[in-house]
């Protein structure tokens, strides 16, 4: 089964929500919506459960159109960033009612109930109140209960955002499994890149009601269509820099000058934006690399990594280096582009030349 | 500003004390300094947002003391402390515009109306909020009210500490970045002692000079997050401290080298006997175990790679127990005769989830 | 994208349209057709065009300057009860315990009031504020105070106030109560913390929570009190003279007593327009404070 969004539409009052949407989502891998609070993405999944019409454009399912169904006469399940259950239910008859409700056999519900609990490792709390569980114990009922509806689209709405932070990690490892071998559709959304990236699958990056890409996740992150899509799928946010490449040389407005080196080198003159991921930016001098003169205005360590931001003249820019580094802040330093690992995108926003990865880097 | 002291301090919510499972938090002592950036960092349900709010004075302790600067304030209430406190979710007043939200605490105690104006404006310029001054705060988006909370927690420039309560949760990962830094950035400045509680390990490390970790109202680890990375007092500090978190395995400890599953893994140290001390595991970081083709080391077997942007973190098992190493971005995962290698210098030993020192 | 049209579905509201038109409708009709007629008795209508209202809207004539003054006392009336019964409903719920087992009790106790009829509550104070038995009358004139309300203007109107009062400011406080009650906990935190004082708290916290279901708490007691008939009729029967004679008891005497059937038609079709022109005032206020709510929201 496929669910197509088709030149979707939707404005509230004059206010436009969703813009012109088109996007195939395929089942048998997770389509994740990325994007920032408001950038469309409980809209777009409330258009495909049919919770509301869409002002123009159609919704497909299986290239059917089902625009105008309503929501119950389509096999639609979702879970929400909070925690849904019915609270006076054991997680049992919470999982159970999807069935209930179609009025399965009971040796039916309770297989499948079991089938859910035990791939959801709810077995232990069966007999519990929903309300007694924690709160990662109280999401996996939902997941559970979505499960159990064997429904052709399943919608998961920032299932993970209100959970530990570790509980997340569990959860979202399994459950691309949880759909494996099924023919549903489903569709996540999330703000967090790193989320999209682990989630693996395709990856929608939404901004301001408009879909900007639509692709394989790695895909998505590695080949940026634009300078929006590039921001929006990188976490720490990717380092910018606006040029005008002339004589050899790229100019920024606010006077950083770097030599036409790498991939400059080839482009024909003009002004561009060039970015680069916060690993790119070296804090060590090396042969190859371009050196820029900037303050540093915060250094932050996790342990594993260290970020230190550092303020170029016209913009604001993140270092991320493995292991332990420590720069003081109000510090005078030199930081260190690498030319090879740039993307470039033209002035309006499109992209020239993508960072280059694995095999194509020789 | 002030150092804060906690002395033999313990809570219960429940009717029935004394058993050990009825805390929330069990009995701690505990200084820290003036000035001092503090994270508490554990899940939830572990205490830290028991002890936070023991600080402040919106629960009182069953049992122990809070001092400031050694004066005895457990008896004292919120108002009378004389702290800050930002909450998860945007607290602020809706019909106030946003100047006088920042404003609010500051009029509250008498402070002269110039000095109110530019207090305002600083905290405003500091937030990224100067444009939005004249708004009536209900209008604004959730992560813009977060900010106004923030800004309210840090308008006064007395108080004794400012309190966080996850105050990043609504705020978008791009946000994130840009308000964790000036976080540090008004905290250098000001020398406040800022107290920080999160589950997220990396709002934890970043923002604090020492992070306490907190598991089943127990603090297992107080560190530098250098320290909890490299060197986990608990293997649950070790788990829950990075991303993925630190490989645990069941293992013999035999001088310098640990045996698990019959493949001899070199230690930096030599350890002492170590039977009757437990169960004996080592731990070793994703990040500091290599993954090869051929030669010496774990010969585990993969089970996935899973993208994650900058690297990748490939999931093994072997012996029955799950491995994760990270691999760059640009190098890729050996296919044959697979073998996980350990920085001899980055393995622990644990006896009963308990780091063993050499 | 284009809905499917079929007429079929005027079919299914048929049911529903003749009910009301049987109900509603035809009775408004029949009201309306007395207020362009007039009868001298033996069932003989003549038309009278637009005369009845011309008159009723004129204050000089007598029925205007009647219509006019009950009028005048149902606004007063209105404003007065809600002046008391708002900040007072407020306060109450501000005094209820907010957890415990008191809670039952106290919601039990205020929402007495509210389960007994109409004129019950216009029986109970008649007697009760009579000055010969009723233990509030004897007080009060005990205490040297003259009171009468068969007799005294002021006597009167704080009779009715006061039973108003005792009778519904228990509506605006169970309303208050459960708004209050929405009231994150993190508010009053962060308040304490802020340093607020009590007023503050309740004018920056409380207050602009409450704001929706006092909204609600107005329209219903401005539009209940507006159209009060039961309990003056039962307590004052509108006087001594007219001076509790609301639009409504008027009403009565005009149609029921002089058997004026025209004037009486014309002047509950005026009153009948002022009652949803109100409804409609609050309804757009309502909604209009709602969308702006909207636009705030993430």
């Amino acid at each position: 089964m496929t669910v197509a969004l088709d030149h979707v539409c939707r404005s509230v009052r004059g206010e436009d929500h969703i813009l012109d949407m088109t996007a195939t989502f395929e089942p048998g891998t997770i389509n994740v919506l990325l994007g920032p609070t408001l950038s469309g993405k409980t809209s777009t999944m409330r258009l495909l459960a049919g919770l509301d019409p869409p002002t123009s454009g159609r919704i497909l399912v299986n290239g059917r159109d089902v625009t105008g169904l309503p929501v119950r006469e389509r096999s639609v399940a979702m879970v929400y960033q909070q925690f849904i259950n019915y609270p006076s239910m054991t997680v049992y008859e919470n999982i159970a009612s999807p069935l209930r409700v179609r009025g399965a056999a009971r040796e039916e519900i309770d297989r499948r109930v079991r089938v859910a609990a035990g791939l959801l490792r709810l077995e232990p709390y069966l007999d519990r109140m929903a309300l007694q569980l924690s709160g990662g114990q109280q999401q996996r009922t939902a997941i559970a209960r979505a499960l159990v509806k064997d429904a052709g689209l399943v919608l998961l709405d920032e299932p993970l955002a209100n959970l530990d932070y570790k509980l997340r990690e569990e959860l979202r490892a399994e459950l691309p499994r949880l759909f494996e071998g099924k023919d549903a559709v489903i569709v996540y959304a999330t703000t967090e890149p790193t989320e999209a990236l682990l989630l693996g699958g395709a990856t929608a990056t939404l901004h301001k009601g408009r879909l900007t890409q639509f692709g394989p996740t790695p895909h998505v992150y590695r080949n940026p269509k634009d300078r929006i899509t590039a921001q929006t799928f990188s976490d720490p946010p990717m380092n910018f820099i606006s040029v005008e490449l002339k004589n050899g040389f790229a100019r920024s407005p606010a006077g950083v000058t770097l030599p036409a080196e790498g991939i400059l080198k080839w482009l024909p003159e003009g002004r561009y934006d060039v970015g680069f991921r916060p690993r790119r930016l070296s804090l060590t001098k090396a042969p190859a690399l371009i050196p820029v003169k900037g303050v540093v205005a915060v250094s932050e360590i996790t342990g594993s990594e260290s970020f230190v931001h550092i303020d170029v003249p016209g913009e604001r820019w993140i270092a991320l280096t493995a292991g332990v580094l420590e720069r003081q802040p109000g510090q005078e330093i030199e930081v260190y582009l690498d030319p090879t690992r740039f993307f470039i995108f033209a002035a309006d926003g499109r992209l020239v030349h993508a960072e280059p990865h694995g095999e194509e880097r020789r | 500003m002030a150092r804060i002291e906690l002395q033999s301090l313990s809570h219960s919510y429940g009717s029935a004390p004394g058993t050990s499972a009825a805390y929330a938090v069990k009995p701690m002592t505990m200084v820290w300094e003036d000035g001092g950036a503090y994270a508490l960092l554990g899940p939830s349900g572990c205490g830290k947002t028991t002890l936070l709010n023991i600080i402040s004075g919106l629960v009182t302790p069953t049992k122990g003391k809070v001092l400031f600067d050694g004066v005895d304030v457990t008896a004292l209430p919120t108002e009378r402390r004389n702290i800050a406190q930002v909450f998860q979710f945007p607290v602020i007043y809706d019909t106030m515009t946003v100047a006088q939200n920042l404003a609010f605490p500051l009029g509250n105690r008498g402070v002269p109306a110039e000095r109110i104006e530019a207090r305002v404006r600083t905290v405003a310029a500091m937030l990224g909020l100067t444009g939005e001054l004249r708004r009536v705060a209900r209008g604004l988006t959730a992560d813009m009210k977060q900010k106004v909370s923030l800004g309210r927690g840090l308008v006064r420039e007395d108080v004794c500490a400012v309190l966080f309560d996850e105050p990043l949760t609504v705020i978008d990962p791009h946000l994130k970045w840009q308000l964790r830094g000036e976080l540090r950035r008004v905290h250098r400045e000001s020398r406040t002692t800022m107290v920080y509680v999160t589950h997220d390990q990396t709002e934890a490390l970043t923002f604090a000079d020492k992070v306490v970790v907190m598991y089943d109202g127990e603090v297992v680890q107080i560190g530098t997050p250098q320290e909890l990375f490299e060197r986990p007092a608990h293997t649950f500090v070790g788990h829950f401290i990075g991303s993925p978190g630190m490989n645990v395995l069941p293992a013999s400890v035999e001088r310098n080298v640990a045996r698990i599953g019959g493949v001899a893994v070199p230690l930096a140290r030599v350890y002492p006997n170590l039977a009757g001390r437990g169960r004996i595991e080592i731990g070793v970081r994703p990040e500091f175990l290599q993954v090869r083709s051929g030669g010496e080391g774990l010969p585990a077997v993969i089970k996935r790679v899973e993208d994650a942007g900058r690297h990748k973190i490939v999931r093994a098992e072997f012996n029955g127990v799950a491995l994760a190493a990270l691999v760059d971005e640009d190098d890729s995962v050996p296919e044959t005769d697979v073998r996980f290698v350990a920085d001899p210098d980055r393995v622990h030993v644990y006896a009963d989830g308990v780091l063993v020192g050499g | 994208m284009e809905k499917p049209v079929s007429n079929r579905a005027w079919l299914l509201v048929l049911p529903v349209v003749a009910i009301v038109a049987f109900n509603a409708i035809i009775p408004l009709m029949t009201v309306v057709n007395y207020s362009v007629q007039d009868t001298f008795g033996n069932n003989q209508f003549f038309w009278n065009g637009v005369g009845w209202y011309k008159e009723l809207l004129d204050p000089s004539t007598d029925l205007g300057g009647r219509f006019f003054a009950a009028l005048g006392r149902n606004v007063a009336f209105s404003l007065i009860i809600l002046a008391i019964e708002v900040p007072l409903g407020i306060l109450v719920a501000l005094c209820m315990p907010k957890q415990g087992p008191a809670v039952a009790a106290t919601l039990v106790v205020l929402a007495l009031p509210l389960l007994v009829p109409w004129n019950v509550v216009g029986t109970i104070w008649q007697i009760f504020a009579r000055s010969d038995i009723g233990l509030l009358g004897w007080t009060l004139n005990h205490l040297g105070i003259d009171y009468n309300y068969t007799a005294g203007f002021f006597s009167a109107w704080f009779t009715i106030i006061v039973m108003d009062v005792w009778h519904w400011t228990s509506l605006i406080a169970l309303l208050c109560y459960a708004g209050l009650k929405s009231i994150p906990e993190a508010f009053y935190q962060a308040a304490r913390i802020d340093g607020a004082s009590r007023m503050s708290v309740f004018r920056w916290i409380e207050l602009p929570k409450l704001n929706r279901v006092l909204l609600i708490g107005v329209l219903l007691r401005f539009m209940d009190s507006f159209m009060i008939y039961t309990e003056p009729f039962v307590v004052t029967g509108g006087g001594p003279g007219n001076s509790t004679t609301m639009v409504s008891i008027d009403l009565v005497k005009i149609a029921l007593g002089q058997f004026d059937l025209g004037k009486a038609a014309a002047m509950s079709i005026v009153y009948n327009l002022i009652i949803l022109a109100t409804c409609w005032v609050f309804y757009t206020v309502m909604t209009s404070s709602d969308s702006s709510r909207k636009e705030g929201a993430p």
